[in-house]
Formats: C-alpha cells, sequence, structure tokens
C-alpha cells in the first residue's frame, strides 16, 4: 500500500480543478499576483499541462503601488519559464491619482484592484479566472465554492451557490456569467510553505528578512518603497531586519521584525507565530464581515 | 479546564527535523453532523482552539465578540468562531458547508461543518461527498432524536465507513455512566439497519474540554481514546488502491505531433508501464508506454494521483472515456438502478431530461421510474410521483448511450454522478448508482430492411412532426384539423394527434400534475416518433406548457424533422373564446393545475412559426403552415 501524503492528495485535487476548467470552458486566465501562493498556484498549472505549455496567459492586476521587487520578480520568471503575461493598470484611476495614503486603503483597493480586475475581464472576455485564494484564510471563505459563480456584473452571491460534490465539478454557466475557480481551496498556509520548501518553488526575495528601510505608519511598519510615503515631520526610515507574511500594495502591507532568512526558519516562525496572515492587511480591518462585503461587489 | 493546549513547535527543535516528519502527514477528511444546540460549533472551535489553529488576534476578535453577542456569558463563545457568513451569524444558525482546516503531528484535517437541520439535508450531502468519517453529536441529555437518525443515515447512504457518535454535554448529566450507556445502546441498535462499518462513541464536553485532545479525569470510567485521538489514528480504509484500474479521461494533452497524452485523476486500482488497458466504450486495448508527470516519469502510479497516460497504439480515446484494466473493465449499461438525492428548487419529474456528469463524461438522463422515496427520518419507503428539494429517492435512470460504471459501494468515483439542470445550469442532484437493469442491455433495437426512407419514397413525401403548442382555446385542433384537410387533399399522409383525444386513451391514466404532463408529452412524442418511422407526416396539438419537454421531443427526431408551431394568443382573448368553458371552471377553483390559471405555460423561445392568432384567421393560419412545410 502506498498512502499518498497529505500534500500529495492536495496536489492531485488541485491539478485535477485545472484541467477540468481548460478542458471545459472557452477562455481562462490565471490571475498572477506575485505572492507566494500565486507561486504556488502556478507551479502546480506547469505540473497539470506538462509537457504542454501553460494553456492560458497570467494576469497581474498592477495598482502601481506594488513592491518593486515584486515586478522584477514577476517579469524575470516571465521571462524564465515563458509564459504569457498580461499587466492590466486601471488608468482611469491612475488619472485622477487614486492611491491609498490620498484616497485611502478602502477606496484605493475598489478602485485599482477591484474594478481594475473587472475591466481586465471584461476587456479580455475571459469567461473563468484561477485565483489563488484559501479557505483557511478568512471567515467567508470558508464557504465559498471551488467553482464560484459570478453574474455579468461579477458579483457573488454567497446565498445561491451551487452544491460541489465529489470531485463532479458542474462548469455549465450562462454565456454572460463567468466563473472564479480557485484551485487552493483546501490548502492552508502550511501547506503552502511546506510545498514551496519540498518543491524548491521561486518566491519574492521579500518574503526572507533583510535589513530594510522602514517606518512607523499607523501602527504598521511600512517599508520605504519609493518616495510617495507621506513622512511626519522628523520622521526617518530607520533599518531594520524585517520580511513580509504576505505581499500586496507596499503601503497596505505591514512588515514583521524577523530575522528569518531561510524557508525552514521561514516556517518555523510562521509555527511560532500568534497572528493570522491577514492580520498584516489593512484591508480587512474596517469592518468584521468586511472581505463577504468585498466579494459580493466583485473583490476576487 | 482540563485540555492541554497541542503545541506545534518549540522555540528549541530542529525545523529540518520537523519538516521532515511533517511530510509523511496523511490527510482526513471529516463532516460535523449535529445541530446549533448540539454544540457542534464548540466542538469545531474547541479542536481549531486546542490544536492552535486560531491566531492571537482571531482571539481577541473571539473575545469581544463573545462579550457582545456570545451565549456563554464572560467565557469564550467558540461556536462564533466558525459561523462565517455575516447573515447566518446574526441568524445564530449556520446555512451553508464551511470547510475548516487544523492539523497535528500526524494528520492534516479538512473538517467540513455542515447545518443539521432537515431542509439542509443537501448541505450535510455535498459535506459528506468528501468526507472518510463522519462525526454525528449528539446531546447527553436528549439521548437519540430524529436528526441522529437522519444524520445516520445520510451518511451511511454517501458511503462513509466511520462513525464516531460523539455524546455531547456530558457536564449537564454530571459525566455519569449510565446515561451515556443508555445512548450508546439505542444507537447501536439503530444502526444496525444501516450500512455503517465501525462506529465508536465518545462521552465528551466539547465546553470545557473533556476527552477531546486529552482523556478526561472526570470519565474514569471510559477507557476509549478521546476524540482528537481517535481521529489521528483511525484507519481510513485505503481499498481503492486494490480494485482495478479505472481512469477518466479529463483532458487530451498534445502539445505537438509527436506526444499524445491522456490526463486525469486516477479514480481505482494501480496502473504500471507494460500493463494491458482498455479504452471505453470503444473497447480497444493497448499497453502503457509512460505514466508522465512534470516530476519524471513513474513506473506505476495509484488511485488519487493526477497522471498523464502515453499509450504504445495510437487509439482514438477523448474526454469522458475511460481507461481502465483490460483485465477486468467495468460493466457498460444505458439503464440502471440507483440513489438519487435532489438538490433543485424546482421537482425532479421522471421523465424530464437532465444531463449526467459522472467522470469527465456528460450525457443526457431521464428518471424513468421512480421506485420509492425514502422518509429520512424514519427510513420508511413511500410510494411518489416527483421528488422535492431535500428528498431522497430510489429512481431507475435511463441515459442517451451507454457507459462505464462501477457499483457506488465498490468503487465511489466511478459510481457517483450529479444532475445538472439543462436551463438554468445548476446543479440539481446527486446520486449513486446500485446496478446495471438488465432490459437495457437484452433488448436490443430491431433493425428492419424496410425503413423510414423506403417508406416514405413510396408515398412520396418527407416525414416530419408539426408539434402545435399554446394555451387551451388558442386554436390549435381547429388549425389543425384545416392544415390535416389541406395535405390529405395534396394527396400527402397525414395524421393528428389531438391532446383531449389522446388523454381518452393511452393517456387515459394520466392526470394534471407537472410530473403527468411530463409523462403525456414523453408518450406523446414516443408516439409521433413511431409515426414519421412509419413515413408520416404527424400533426400533434398539445398544449405541452414546458419548454423542457417540447426540446426533449425535438431532440427524439433527424434535423429538421421537428416543426414548433407556437399558436399564440393572450390569456384575454382565450377565456374570451373560452370554447368548453373551461377557463371559467378553472376561475372557479374548479379545475386544478389548469394551464394559464393555475399551472404555468412557459412561452417557446426558438419556435420556427409563430402564429398570433389574436390576429390571423384559422384559415390564413393554416395555409402559412401548408406553405412552410411543402417550401
Amino acid at each position: 500500500m502506498n498512502n499518498l501524503t497529505h500534500l500529495q492528495r492536495l496536489e492531485a485535487e488541485s491539478i485535477h480543478i485545472m484541467r477540468e476548467v481548460v478542458a471545459v470552458c472557452k477562455n481562462p486566465v490565471m490571475l498572477y499576483s506575485i505572492g507566494k501562493d500565486s507561486a504556488v498556484m502556478l507551479h502546480l498549472a506547469r505540473k497539470a499541462f506538462h509537457p504542454s505549455k501553460l494553456p492560458f496567459p497570467l494576469a497581474h492586476v498592477d495598482t502601481t503601488w506594488k513592491f518593486r521587487e515584486m515586478i522584477e520578480f514577476r517579469d524575470n520568471l516571465a521571462k524564465e519559464l515563458d509564459f504569457e503575461l498580461l499587466v492590466h493598470v486601471n488608468e482611469e484611476g491612475v488619472k485622477q491619482g487614486v492611491g491609498p495614503f490620498s484616497h485611502g486603503s478602502a477606496q484605493h483597493t475598489d478602485i485599482m484592484k477591484t474594478q481594475g480586475l473587472k475591466q481586465m475581464l471584461d476587456h479580455h472576455k475571459f469567461d473563468v479566472a484561477f485565483g489563488g485564494a484559501r479557505r483557511d484564510e478568512e471567515k467567508s471563505r470558508a464557504k465559498e465554492r471551488i467553482f464560484s459563480f459570478r453574474t455579468k456584473d461579477h458579483r457573488w452571491n454567497p446565498k445561491s451557490q451551487r452544491p460541489e460534490l465529489w470531485n463532479l465539478y458542474n462548469c455549465r454557466k450562462d454565456e454572460k456569467e463567468s466563473i472564479r475557480v480557485f484551485p487552493l481551496s483546501n490548502w492552508t498556509e502550511l501547506d503552502i510553505w511546506q510545498y514551496i520548501y519540498l518543491e524548491d518553488i521561486p518566491i519574492v526575495p521579500l518574503y526572507y528578512a533583510a535589513e530594510r528601510p522602514v517606518v512607523e505608519h499607523d501602527g504598521m511598519l511600512l517599508m520605504v518603497d519609493d518616495d510617495r510615503i507621506p513622512l511626519e515631520d522628523g520622521q526617518e526610515p530607520v533599518m531594520k531586519s524585517v520580511r513580509f507574511r504576505t505581499l500586496g500594495c507596499w503601503p497596505l502591507t505591514g512588515a514583521v521584525e524577523s530575522t528569518a532568512d531561510t524557508l525552514p526558519e521561514i516556517i518555523k516562525e510562521m509555527l511560532l507565530t500568534t497572528t493570522s496572515e491577514r492580520q498584516g492587511r489593512a484591508i480587512d480591518k474596517d469592518e468584521n464581515a468586511s472581505m463577504e462585503l468585498k466579494k459580493q461587489e466583485g473583490y476576487f | 479546564m482540563s485540555y492541554a493546549q497541542a503545541t506545534l513547535i518549540d522555540e528549541n527543535d530542529n525545523i529540518e527535523e520537523y519538516l521532515g516528519a511533517h511530510e509523511h502527514k496523511t490527510l482526513l477528511r471529516f463532516i460535523t453532523c449535529g445541530s446549533v444546540d448540539d454544540g457542534k460549533s464548540t466542538l469545531i472551535g474547541r479542536l481549531l482552539y486546542d490544536s492552535k489553529m486560531i491566531f492571537e488576534d482571531q482571539l481577541t476578535t473571539l473575545e469581544n465578540e463573545s462579550q457582545k453577542m456570545g451565549t456563554q456569558g464572560k467565557g469564550i463563545d467558540f461556536a462564533l468562531l466558525v459561523d462565517g457568513l455575516a447573515a447566518e451569524r446574526e441568524q445564530g444558525i449556520t446555512i451553508d458547508v464551511a470547510y475548516r482546516f487544523f492539523t497535528t503531528e500526524t494528520r492534516k484535517f479538512i473538517v467540513a461543518d455542515t447545518p443539521g437541520h432537515e431542509q439542509y439535508t443537501r448541505n450535510m450531502v455535498t459535506g459528506a461527498s468528501t468526507a472518510d468519517v463522519a462525526i454525528i453529536l449528539i446531546d447527553a441529555r436528549k439521548g437519540v432524536l430524529t436528526q441522529t437518525r437522519r444524520h445516520s443515515f445520510v451518511a451511511s447512504l454517501m458511503g462513509i465507513k466511520n462513525v464516531v457518535v460523539a455524546v455531547n454535554k456530558m457536564d449537564m448529566v454530571d459525566y455519569g455512566q449510565e446515561a451515556f450507556e443508555e445512548i450508546e445502546r439505542d444507537y447501536r441498535a439503530f444502526a444496525e439497519n444501516l450500512d455503517i462499518k465501525n462506529i465508536t462513541c465518545i462521552p465528551l464536553s466539547a465546553l470545557n474540554g473533556e476527552n477531546m485532545v486529552t482523556p478526561s479525569n472526570k470519565m474514569d470510567w471510559y477507557d476509549g481514546p478521546a476524540l482528537l485521538a481517535y481521529l489521528e489514528t483511525v484507519e481510513v480504509e485505503d481499498t481503492l488502491q486494490s480494485k482495478p484500474f479505472r481512469m477518466s479521461v479529463q483532458w487530451v494533452n498534445r502539445p505537438d505531433l509527436d506526444f499524445r497524452g491522456f490526463s486525469g485523476q486516477i479514480a481505482s486500482g494501480r496502473v504500471a508501464v507494460g500493463m494491458e488497458i482498455k479504452a471505453l466504450p470503444s473497447a480497444k486495448t493497448s499497453r502503457i508506454e509512460k505514466i508522465v508527470t512534470f516530476d519524471g516519469d513513474l513506473p506505476e502510479a495509484v488511485a488519487g494521483q493526477s497522471v498523464t497516460l502515453v499509450l504504445k497504439d495510437e487509439i482514438d480515446i477523448s474526454r469522458g472515456d475511460m481507461i481502465c484494466a483490460a483485465a477486468s473493465p467495468p460493466e457498460m449499461t444505458e439503464q440502471f438502478e440507483g440513489d438519487l438525492i435532489w438538490m433543485g428548487d424546482e421537482p425532479m419529474l421522471p421523465g424530464r431530461p437532465y444531463l449526467m456528469k459522472i467522470g469527465a463524461l456528460q450525457i443526457p438522463v431521464t428518471v424513468t421510474g421512480l421506485k420509492h422515496k425514502v422518509n429520512v427520518n424514519t427510513l420508511g419507503k413511500r410510494a411518489a410521483k416527483s421528488l422535492s428539494l431535500n428528498e431522497i429517492a430510489v429512481c431507475n435512470f435511463s441515459t442517451e448511450q451507454s457507459f462505464p460504471f462501477d457499483a457506488f459501494n465498490e468503487i465511489p468515483a466511478t459510481g457517483s454522478f450529479i444532475l445538472i439542470d439543462r436551463m438554468s445550469n445548476t446543479t440539481v442532484g446527486a446520486g449513486m448508482i446500485h446496478f446495471a437493469l438488465r432490459r437495457g442491455s437484452n433488448i436490443h433495437w430491431q433493425a428492419l430492411d424496410v425503413d423510414k426512407n423506403t417508406r416514405a419514397e413510396l408515398m412520396h413525401q418527407t416525414p416530419k412532426v408539426i408539434w402545435m403548442t399554446g394555451l387551451s382555446g388558442a386554436g390549435k385542433s381547429t388549425i389543425a384539423n384545416l392544415v390535416e384537410k389541406k395535405l390529405h387533399s395534396m394527396g400527402k399522409y397525414v395524421y393528428t394527434l389531438d391532446g383531449d383525444n389522446v388523454r381518452h386513451g393511452l393517456n387515459r391514466d394520466l392526470g394534471f400534475s407537472d410530473a403527468e404532463r411530463v409523462e403525456n408529452i414523453r408518450r406523446i412524442s414516443e408516439v409521433a416518433k413511431l409515426m414519421t418511422d412509419a413515413g408520416l407526416i404527424v400533426l400533434v396539438s398539445f398544449i405541452s406548457p414546458f419548454a423542457a419537454e417540447r426540446r426533449m421531443a425535438r431532440e427524439k427526431f433527424e434535423d429538421g424533422e421537428f416543426i414548433e408551431i407556437f399558436i399564440d394568443a393572450s390569456l384575454e382573448t382565450v377565456e374570451k373564446r373560452d370554447p368548453k368553458g373551461l377557463y371559467k371552471k378553472a376561475r372557479k377553483g374548479e379545475i386544478p393545475n389548469f394551464t394559464g390559471i393555475s399551472s404555468p405555460y412557459e412561452r417557446p423561445e426558438n419556435a420556427e412559426l409563430v402564429i398570433d392568432s389574436d390576429k390571423m384567421s384559422p384559415e390564413e393560419s393554416a395555409e402559412k403552415i401548408v406553405k412552410l412545410l411543402i417550401s
């Protein structure tokens, strides 16, 4: 008897999900956020279709506030692995000068990320978008299906989700509907890290601790990534050994002080840590059910 | 509190060693069944908390919320941790399936948390479909209840072989042995009627953490495992690997002309290089040349793995086909008996066509017979004509083509299917195959030497079905009569099937419920098919109110043979005409299920011809139809 390990079972499930989409749907896309979950999702996609090339493009919705190292990593990887990369920026938002410091996290995220995402999906007429969300991240995600249907306005209706039985996914939809598919639904943060370690998957260096210039801002430790940061009087960036547990827009993503500069050290720190992953994100704090509301409006 | 917080790792532990050990963890999926009152959410919240899956910030939120809306006074209300969607949190009930995760030294766990009420049976079925173990909660003060029986039946139906009966709230009965043993006796007596292999009863208090993670010192009389110890050690029979090899082809992997692989997830058994395989339905055989993965070719692969198979010979295989061990292939059938759990808001009607998805294969299917409904509370059997949301029944099914399958209790992955509604695209049913019905395989279509074409040639005509649909009183029969006369005078062989007339004979046993209307149309379309086969032009004059059945009828005929004509008249007009006085009676409530009044009429969207009978005379209408037919 050759019992599969939990990671082998998770891997086989994710591959099954991705193949199903490609076999049945017309025009899929993979949303690539450059973070560790996207890294795992991309790796699984390469496994699913090997020896074929990825049968869909990767798309990144760039809010123009991502860490520079993220963008660099993204472009290098696209070159190295030779996948089709679409980068979308909400130009309307750029024209209006939308940013997290001037408009606040909620409005910035809505315009640059959620609206940007909808523009990108509509423009290319993608009918399915893979996303790297996991059910362990947040309570409303715990109830979302792997195949999650959206109306033509990209809205999610949590009350009318299709039952998902066994590994039989019903991909039939109306011409105007679209589907968000989450192949990592059953992975946890620990699974993701363990898999990155075992499979030697490249990730953005910001996940590893290093000396970086930071300032305190609204109770978060922000890395000074460019000169758009509004410094208070007399405030000077200081060098600290920090790393990031999640990656997003740099003004919305707090660093944690850490010396973990290898994957095993990161995993150890994660296991010893006493705060949840999304805690470093400004976006969830607005109100308790905030993620559910955002998702109903079209946030991934 | 007697529970111990399980820690995953210590500051001083060697992380490489830890990672090495955790690499070999297995996965256990379980479902929790019970209602809010049984402390189900508390039990899950407690498992997450005790296995350190709750972080400090979540705990702070939890403490704040416990004060605001908790039910535990100043204590932590673990239930708030797992009740997900905002609406549910306000109502204090769990209405969907939520998935939770925690991990220990030896296993990773995925918990499907489902609601316990009867109106959410479909949610429980969904959660149970992927579970290895079911935890059934019983309130120690209340014992085995109706819902306990329901949950156990559903678990058994869905093929769950390991059940934990968690007798919760033992603190409320002073941790008494007798109370527990009585419940255990009751439960085991009841469960003899079910197909559950292993039953383990555990007395516990989720609220106080007794017998949750470590054995409780308040119940020395109990010498079984604590709940977590059970979950960590329960042997989930992995007999799937010892079954014959099966894989449904999901995707044909063809990067260039030199490579052709068949991708899929292995449903059962093992496959090795050199093994002889058979592809179904073609029944062609070949051998495995390579088992391809991103990480290199494998010598063999087992149930559960997603792989790409390359065969020695070029045989034609496409998505939905099955590759299986040539030595022990599955049966093929187009008629079978199975369980059906209905999940649609609209009722299931025998005769109505649905789509069946089994593996990667998706084919049209109809329920040809509803043998009996099962009362989920009493397990009693009852005759029925249709199935509503959350109802469970044993049915006979008929598919449009023959497909390979195994009995669900032999190989679940090749014996389970979902039903999809073709209009709304939603998943409306889940089914488990029992066995093939022999009559399908033994009665073969008799091919006759004189066929439709030769008959039609002799008559100098092309067989057609003119399907006239519309409200009662719209003028269908009048127009059909005129069309028949005109065609007859042109020397055509025509026959009219009239709704009222057929109900006097062939369909005299049918009433007017939705289910009977579906059967009415099924029979009439079969009769029309025989008549076109005889070479005739058939005029069908039937209200035929449902789009699904008109589509079913259309699909029985060759392309272009079926002509749908919508005789459109407003309700106002037909009520004014009311040639048989039926609308008046229906308005008075004397005729139940009357189309247009108390039963819906779904207007055709793709009719070949629409006749506006408000504006056009029967004579003009008939002329138009004849013209369409002759052109």
